[in-house]
């Protein structure tokens, strides 16, 4: 007798016959039936003809069958709305149940009921089962707040359940309190500005006495809800962490990880000369080492922020480098991190073992994870001085394996290694040579002509190996093609006299043969510096290369504190911030550690000075960009705008170039003088159409002039409103936003007691004091005032979206008039966005959110319009010149988080731009371009 | 929160659905399909996939991957953990935990995700609770209902359920009262061809199945307690008398459970109780291999090493091999080239081998690759960390309880490279 019998019934008529088993006279019968109903449910089949028949069995007092009716309610109700009334009563009668497992089945299954017309009687029950006197109803019911907020968050707001919900946080029993906290939760990341789990010493110390006591979910939220909490001082942060801690000990991973978040990010408050702060630090890595013994999805989870802990304080695990050596049977996924911590892992002291290690990995079968762990050898060498010799003869023995991916992998990353460590492993040469045929892919073959042409001057039989690529020329990849080109100028500046020819062909190959205008590009640069001046073009081509950075693949610093207050979130397992991800019409709210407040060292301390400290190190460090371990060489930061593949700047030098000099050895960057006038200037211009300029821009500053504030209109025409006539405008001025007013009494008698109230509207306005007019306006006089407003009113979505409602009292009567707001009041002063995130946040938004919009009638040249813009909080991050158009990259953010980025392109002969926005919220994009064309035209 | 669960079974099919909050469809599970494929093996699928508007997240057990939906921000290993808890809960009802098994029982599935989520926030998941809840299916039970019409849901609102000690339910009565300890080591190792150990850790866990009259209250204490310096504890585990005293002090719950898990790491010294000495050797111009392993004890304390399973997983290359052992059976399956040989127990007297040759695929070159040894073996009455149970103690009831305790060691992953 298995429940498989259920699923048996295949005939025609099998509604049918359901139909009436659900409607026989006997309860087994009708049980049995109901539980077929069922078994069809889950696996997907359409049984909702049955509703009114399946209603029918609700009224029952076996609890078995009121459940199964229930479940089949949940799933079906909103396909029948008008039915599911029908269940309406008995559910409210069952929430009087002297039962409180039923009281609470009640409430549970009403809330999931997703259908408007039952909310309304849903609200008196639940009211009643938040107060009722068995907390297993009141934590039942204290979910259901946040079911019904899902389907109407007004209605919670109106009926005060939120207060209610709040009360919840005393509450005498820790589950309720914790159902509470999570429920609140919920709703809070639907409403970013609200200001919901408003955190205070006492309902913390209320949090923390419930943490003990709940269970292990409720823990979890528990802790989570904590992590947003500022401690004022370091002393309560370290009385948190004290109570925090004996968490680390559960046996639920998921409590674990949230602890060491907490933890995390408390520890940065406290002051590193503390006892407590040692402690802390070594009772981190056991849990964390513990978490590597469980499952390997959970593992993968968990290495994925040891990652990021690693990074922030590589003091925690630096004594474990062995749990993270790769078990064969690990799954790839687990496989892969394990092998990135390693590296972040390696010093001087462990270096040895993990040689060791790594080269028995490069033995194992798995494709993708040898070659990984092949380049994982060139990073330690990098990044290891001391071991760079055994690195290499380690390469040298993966290439005489012969293994044809290996050797691939191992050629790309000696170059690295002849980058960062220049004339010392030349000896090698010979050995990577013999290998040259065997090379199949691009990124190797590229590898090895830039070694060829970089040492063209010790490699006797340099025009051969050239010259052998040069007879496929046009089947190579463009990457090629181009290490190929200046490989070949590169070995004519140091042999001109026998390889005069080889240059010519190449040369004609590049500039006459070839329809990529990146190499045609170059090619002609070449061309023209050879033929002009050829003591420039040694001092170009030949220029000092600046040195590789250590680690190419740290996450930058900001984005990593970020990150920390992410521990144990999605966010945290793609390394990027929640505003990456999340769906765009929640606007998330940017987390940051606290500040540390321990006095002794507030000077010397990078992580007191960040802006000071950090900023200073940034060129040295490429942002992570998916998984970097494969991209040492190859970053991919470009964003997918018109214009020449990034391959085109930066394969010649590696990636690295990018950020550190963009064209040097193209240019010779800034230590190289004029090239004179065989190089005229208009020649830098197509040459720097790589994105190499995007960031060589400086951030265009403009001069700090204030938003545009738009000439006042009249809102409220004096005939509405018995004579009261207002005009009015918004500006925005140091980050607060004003609405304007004059208000002009066109009546005969006085005017008092004014007040001024805001519907709700898409981005909160309300106004931040209440209108104040001091004295009674006289007839035909007016009065100017500036009302300041904020933006964490309630919200609701307009239309037209930046419609305003407003509500005008005196002591005549109420008016009401709306008016639209220019969106640029609601850009942020701090919208300027870092480069690379601008870079990795265009390339992320699909491309179905592109709007482009024309701003007509323009005569303002690039700088003018940029600086313009900066007064609005509208900011340029780069700025480059394509086929004579400028083209401008910004950002800008608005009060609720949301990014905007616009690409406005700027014809020098045509007054009308265009206007390109990305943005996770399309619907924004007409009222940013609507602000553009306002700012701009005044 | 947890929107939506799917189970799916090796071939790709969806046998069961269940949504807390709105039904997502089940196309959702396209974007998993493709991990599917792109991954070689079902162990390899990724277990946290994005897709334009939900996440999927999924684990893989008894050849069926359970993968939830979240729309929202949730902490990930607070799902995996979920899930985890929710193959634990079907293996605990159902005996095993497998496609045929839940479908058999699809009603109790149901009744019992629903039990253990409401709206996607954890219910009940302690499985004493659940069974109170919602009684496992036995043959009994199924005739007894059958008969009588009675059902398998309970309606009484489960006593653990709100007190302090949500694990234990009140009105436990046995007739025999015993308690039952069993601690369980496994070593996990990576021993390099030379035989010197690269890492060995040991997972130890503390098990134990109390059957207990009423609301007693336990004690256990260690002769070694500063072995475990990374423990995490079941939540009956009073945390502050560990910290002070270093005693476990807890009222338990009913039944199975597992009192506490330790880790002692690989930089405290680990014995490793046996060793393999291994000659396998591809010749590059024959097509003939040399294969021969021998396995011996070493740290075992005087205890026999049984239980001993030796698996290889051979390099493609290899198309046979012919081998003798000294005990035991061995099967070499061509076409996945695993080796499984079954030793059985360890006679230091006489030491199990295993040798032969291996024909190689006839004109290509020697495998790079050497196969990696896997071993499996176990050893009853002995904790490999040296951990010691002092004594226990039961307060609060007045009956004398049985107690017992068991020890064991056994391989967790021990890897041997060649």
């Amino acid at each position: 007798m298995t429940d498989s019998k259920y699923f048996t019934t295949t005939k025609k008529g099998e509604i049918f016959e359901l139909k009436a088993e659900l409607n026989s006279d006997k309860k087994e019968k009708k049980k049995e039936a109901v539980k077929k109903v069922i078994a069809s449910m889950t696996v997907g089949k359409d049984v909702s003809a049955l509703f009114p028949d399946v209603v029918n069995c609700m009224q029952t007092d076996n609890l078995e069958l009121k459940k199964l009716v229930y479940l089949y309610l949940m799933n079906y109700a909103k396909s029948q709305p008008d039915m599911a009334i029908m269940a309406v009563n008995t559910f409210v009668k069952d929430c009087e149940d002297p039962n409180p497992l039923i009281r609470a089945l009640a409430v549970r299954t009403m809330g999931c009921i997703r259908v408007d017309k039952i909310t309304e009687y849903l609200c008196e029950p639940l009211r009643k089962c938040l107060k009722d006197e068995d907390p297993y109803v009141r934590k039942t019911a204290a979910v259901c707040v946040a079911k019904l907020h899902d389907i109407n968050a007004q209605l919670v707001e109106d009926q005060g359940f939120l207060d209610t919900l709040k009360d919840l946080i005393s509450d005498s029993n820790p589950m309720v309190v914790a159902n509470a906290v999570a429920a609140l939760s919920e709703i809070a990341e639907s409403h970013p500005s609200s200001n919901l789990l408003d955190l205070n010493p006492q309902s913390i110390n209320k949090l923390l006495t419930a943490l003990n006591e709940c269970t292990e979910w409720g823990q979890i939220f528990i802790l989570d809800c904590l992590a947003n909490y500022m401690p004022k001082d370091d002393r309560e942060a370290q009385s948190i962490c004290e109570r925090v801690t004996p968490r680390l000990s559960h046996a639920n991973s998921a409590v674990v990880l949230s602890a060491v978040k907490v933890l995390m990010k408390f520890m940065e408050m406290l002051s590193k000369d503390l006892d407590y702060y040692g402690t802390l630090l070594k009772k981190l890595a056991p849990p964390l080492v513990t978490l590597l013994s469980a499952e390997p999805e959970l593992q993968y989870v968990a290495l994925r922020n040891i990652n990021l802990i690693v990074q922030k304080r590589p003091e925690i695990l630096k004594h474990e480098m062995k749990v993270f050596f790769v078990k064969y049977n690990d799954p790839i996924y687990v496989k892969l991190e394990k092998l990135d911590i390693m590296i972040r892992l390696a010093s001087q002291a462990n270096i040895a073992q993990v040689l060791a290690e790594l080269k028995e990995y490069a033995t194992e079968v798995d494709v993708d994870f040898v070659r990984k762990a092949v380049r994982a050898i060139g990073r330690c060498a990098i990044k290891v001085e001391q071991s760079a010799e055994r690195c290499v003869s380690t390469l040298l023995d993966l290439i005489q394996t012969k293994v044809n991916y290996v050797v691939q992998e191992a050629i790309v990353v000696i170059k690295d290694i002849f980058r960062k460590y220049p004339n010392k492993y030349e000896s090698v040469i010979a050995t990577l040579c013999e290998n040259l045929d065997s090379l199949d892919e691009p990124e190797a073959r590229a590898a090895m002509i830039w070694i060829v042409g970089e040492y063209a001057e010790r490699i006797d039989n340099a025009d051969e190996l050239l010259e052998s690529f040069l007879e496929g020329f046009h089947d190579e990849s463009t990457q090629v093609q181009l290490q190929l080109l200046t490989a070949i100028v590169k070995l004519f500046l140091k042999k001109p006299t026998e390889t005069q020819e080889l240059v010519q062909q190449v040369l004609s190959l590049a500039t006459q043969d070839s329809d990529n205008p990146d190499l045609r590009d170059r090619g002609y640069i070449y061309w023209r510096l050879l033929s002009t001046d050829p003591v420039a073009a040694k001092e170009v081509v030949l220029a000092e290369k600046p040195l590789i950075s250590e680690e190419t693949d740290l996450i930058e610093p900001t984005l990593l504190d970020e990150l920390i207050c992410y521990i144990g979130t999605l966010a945290s397992v793609y390394h990027k911030p929640p505003s990456a991800f999340v769906e765009g019409s929640r606007g998330v709210v940017h987390k940051s550690l606290p500040p540390r407040t321990g006095s002794s060292e507030s000077a010397e301390s990078p992580d007191a000075a960040p802006s000071a400290g950090q900023a200073a190190e940034q060129p040295a460090v490429i942002p992570a960009q998916g998984d970097l371990l494969g991209d040492l060489l190859n970053l991919d930061l470009g964003p997918p705008v018109s214009g020449p593949p990034l391959a085109a700047s930066s394969v010649q030098m590696g990636a690295v170039d990018l950020l550190g000099g963009g064209l040097d050895s193209l240019m010779g960057g800034s230590g190289f003088t004029a090239p004179g006038p065989a190089a005229p200037a208009a020649m830098g211009a197509p040459l720097g159409s790589g994105l190499g300029d995007l960031f060589d821009l400086t951030g265009g500053v403009g001069t700090l002039s204030g938003s545009y504030v738009a000439p006042k209109t009249v809102w409220l025409p004096a005939m509405k409103a018995k004579g009261l006539e207002i005009s009015g405008t918004f500006s925005r001025q140091v980050g607060s936003i004003c609405m304007d007013l004059v208000l002009t009494n066109k009546a005969l008698q006085v005017m008092s007691d004014f007040a001024i109230q805001f519907n709700r509207n898409s981005f909160g306005l309300a106004p931040a004091a209440p209108l104040q007019v001091h004295a009674p306006l006289a007839p035909n006089q007016s009065v100017e005032i500036s009302l300041p407003l904020n933006t964490v009113g309630s919200v609701m979505k307009m239309d037209p979206l930046n419609n305003l409602q407003v509500a005008v009292k005196n002591n005549i009567d109420v008016f009401y008039f709306s008016t639209l707001y220019p969106l640029h009041i609601l850009f942020v002063e701090d919208g300027k966005m870092e480069r690379q995130m601008f870079l990795a946040t265009w390339k992320d938004i699909p491309n179905e959110n592109e709007a482009q919009f024309q701003i007509k009638d323009c005569s303002l040249n690039a700088d003018a319009v940029s600086s313009k813009l900066q007064g609005s909080n509208i900011f340029t991050i780069a700025k480059r010149n394509v086929e004579g158009q400028d083209m401008l990259y910004q950002s800008l953010k608005l009060t609720n988080g949301i990014w905007v980025l616009a690409e406005l392109r700027i014809q020098p002969s045509n007054p009308s731009f265009t206007l390109s926005l990305k943005c996770r919220a399309p619907e924004v994009s007409q009222y940013v371009y609507q602000a553009y064309d306002a700012i701009l035209k005044n | 929160m947890i929107h939506s669960l799917f189970l799916i079974n090796a071939s790709g099919d969806i046998f069961l659905e269940k949504h807390w909050k709105s039904v997502v469809s089940r196309s959702v599970c396209d974007y998993f399909f493709e991990a599917q494929e792109r991954a070689s093996e079902a162990e390899n699928v990724p277990p946290v996939i994005s897709t334009p508007h939900h996440y999927l997240l999924s684990v893989y057990r008894h050849k069926i991957f359970f993968v939830a939906v979240i729309q929202t921000e949730v902490p990930p290993l607070f799902v995996i953990e979920f899930l985890h808890r929710v193959v634990d809960t079907f293996q605990d009802y159902f005996g095993v935990c497998s496609e045929v098994m839940i479908k058999d029982n699809v009603v109790v599935v149901y009744e019992v995700l629903e039990e253990m989520l409401d709206n996607g926030f954890p219910l009940a998941t302690e499985s004493n609770i659940l069974k109170e809840l919602i009684k496992p299916p036995t043959i009994l039970r199924t005739v007894v209902n059958t008969i009588t019409g009675s059902t398998n849901v309970g309606d009484q609102l489960p006593t653990g359920q709100l007190s302090v000690v949500p694990w234990r339910r009140t009105g436990v009565k046995y007739t025999n009262n015993e308690a039952y300890f069993d601690v369980i080591e496994e070593i996990d190792a990576i021993i390099d061809k030379s035989g010197s150990t690269i890492t060995a850790e040991i997972q130890g866990v503390i098990d134990a199945c109390v059957k207990l009259t009423g609301m007693p209250d336990l004690t256990l204490s260690f002769m070694n307690p500063r072995l475990l310096d990374d423990v995490s504890f079941h939540p009956c585990v009073r945390f502050k008398r560990w910290e002070s005293e270093r005693i476990l002090s807890f009222i338990p719950p009913d039944g199975n459970f597992r009192l506490l898990s330790y880790h002692v790491s690989a930089q405290n010294l680990v014995a490793i109780p046996v060793y393999v000495k291994h000659n396998i050797n591809f010749r590059d111009s024959s097509s003939l291999g040399r294969f021969e392993i021998t396995v011996g004890p070493k740290q075992t304390m005087g205890k026999t090493v049984e239980g001993v399973m030796v698996t290889s997983q051979m390099p493609k290359g290899v198309l046979n091999m012919s081998l003798t052992p000294s005990q035991g059976t061995h099967i070499f399956d061509p076409v996945t080239k695993l080796l499984t040989w079954d030793v059985g127990k360890i006679n230091p007297q006489k030491l199990p081998s295993l040798k032969g040759s291996m024909n190689l695929q006839a004109g290509t070159s020697k495998p790079d690759e050497n196969p990696t040894i896997n071993l499996q073996f176990k050893i009853q009455q002995l904790a490999i960390s040296g951990l010691k149970v002092n004594r226990l103690d039961m307060y609060g009831e007045k009956y004398k309880p049985f107690k017992g305790i068991k020890y064991m060691t056994k391989a967790g992953k021990f890897q041997v490279r060649t």
